[in-house]
């Protein structure tokens, strides 16, 4: 009798995971595959004006970001369909499109939550303990976006500028990385605080080619208690300084 | 500081031929103003001091560009130079009134190394479109045929080994202003009203004597 129960329990479960996967396929081996989304943003299109436009966030967020996530989704679903095949030089090829488009969902994610409209505490700087490791690394706040500055604007083509948390080596650093590459592809134990987008199109019909005039002006509206709370919780375990 | 005038007249902003609102309504004069009047007028002018007191000072550009590629592991100088060597390319590359389809020597060859012109419009579009972040598409000519490519950022085909015919800049500046987001409507207006077949068409002959004289 618990047999029965134990394998009618079973079934229910098999035929809801069937229920729930995405797609024709009826492959019971591939989980269910959760696809991402855009997500808000979390204040108005024009609330961080005059830093940023509110032309430039409605393009960035409505067609930049919801492209990358567009077309990441179209991508995993062929990679699920070709994993399904065993189509082995299919998965291998659909891995630069995984890592552009799901690169850039994940790296716009992140970025709207590194800003705040300054009402909402845009731009005001960061308490400790994050403060302290930032005077300690990087001699002053004022040395951490002269650093972050430079090398935003030394980034030839279109890019990201990051301020992060090397889990590893307990420091933190500033990296750039080339197209959607998110921070993880220059270390895996870094930690992304602060992204910084700098394709043209972050700023493009606001400061035309004056990157910048950008960079100065985005910290007006950088969101200092989001990378506190990411390096709080990243450091907790840790014993840095 | 005394300059003499063959450094400065090897890296000069040479304007494009034609007006900068020549191109409108396809490409509008502002996109110009900036393109040409901030974006390559800075790659000019950044590769003068970069080089300066340099031994790649007073090179020729195209010196420049192959020895500062140094077979992939870039040189600071590569930049600006290639960057500056390839918008002057490009505004030669377009013309009002320009577009459609070519005709003669260059359909014909066009239609033996893609089968069709429609294909090799598919096939550059396609090019144009895919390349991620900044870069190129180029038509160019190598080994007796033409081909199709895609370069990142300031990458051209001089360094790959053949000669550039056709290019489309499609570094997000070159049509932010006038198509914002939309690359795809940006191409297709480049090839259906700006391609100058004519220069494409003397390009590819010289490329095809410099082959010959130099085999």
């Amino acid at each position: 009798m618990t047999t029965t129960v134990i394998i009618i329990i079973f079934l229910a479960i098999f035929a809801t995971s069937l229920h729930n996967a995405r797609g024709a396929t009826m492959e019971p081996c591939l989980e269910s595959m959760k696809t991402a989304s855009l997500p808000d943003l979390p204040y108005a299109y024009d609330a961080l004006e005059p830093a940023i436009s509110e032309e430039i966030m409605r393009l960035h967020h409505q067609k930049h970001h919801q492209t990358y996530v567009t077309q990441y989704n179209k991508a995993l679903n062929s990679l699920r369909s070709a994993m399904a095949d065993g189509d082995h030089s299919s998965v291998v090829k659909l891995q630069s499109l995984i890592k552009f488009n799901g690169g850039g969902h994940v790296n716009h994610a992140i970025f709207w939550k590194n800003l705040a409209p300054i009402h909402e505490g845009g731009g005001k700087p960061p308490h400790d303990p994050l403060s302290s490791a930032i005077d300690a690394h990087f001699g002053s706040l004022e040395g951490l976006i002269q650093k972050m500055n430079a090398e935003g604007a030394a980034v030839q083509g279109s890019g990201w500028v990051w301020f992060g948390l090397d889990r590893e080596l307990k420091r933190l650093v500033v990296e750039t990385t080339a197209n959607q590459d998110p921070l993880v592809t220059k270390g895996s134990h870094l930690v992304p605080l602060i992204g910084i987008d700098v394709w043209e199109h972050a700023y493009y019909p606001q400061y035309k080619n004056a990157r910048a005039e950008y960079l100065k002006n985005i910290w007006t509206v950088i969101n200092w208690k989001y990378a506190s709370d990411v390096f709080e919780k990243h450091t907790r375990d840790l014993d840095i300084n | 500081m005394a300059t003499s005038s063959a450094v400065t007249a090897n890296y000069v902003l040479k304007p494009p031929p034609f007006a900068l609102d020549a191109l409108e309504p396809h490409m509008s004069k502002q996109t110009l103003e900036f393109h040409w009047g901030k974006h390559h007028r800075a790659y000019v002018d950044n590769l003068k001091k970069q080089v300066l007191g340099t031994e790649l000072e007073g090179k020729p550009l195209e010196h420049i560009i192959h020895s500062t590629y140094n077979n992939g592991e870039l040189l600071p100088a590569f930049n600006n130079a290639a960057q500056a060597w390839n918008h002057e390319f490009f505004w030669e590359s377009m013309k009002p009134g320009g577009g459609g389809k070519p005709t003669g020597e260059l359909l014909a060859l066009l239609e033996r190394d893609f089968t069709s012109y429609e294909k090799f419009y598919e096939e550059f579009n396609a090019a144009a479109a895919t390349q991620f972040g900044a870069g190129w598409a180029w038509l160019a000519y190598a080994n007796d045929k033409l081909k199709v490519v895609k370069t990142p950022n300031a990458v051209n085909p001089l360094v790959l080994g053949s000669f550039p015919l056709l290019t489309i800049d499609v570094w997000e500046h070159a049509y932010y202003l006038d198509f914002q987001n939309r690359r795809p409507d940006y191409i297709k207006t480049f090839m259906t009203n700006l391609v100058s077949w004519e220069a494409v068409s003397a390009r590819l002959e010289a490329a095809k004597a410099a082959s010959s004289s130099s085999s």
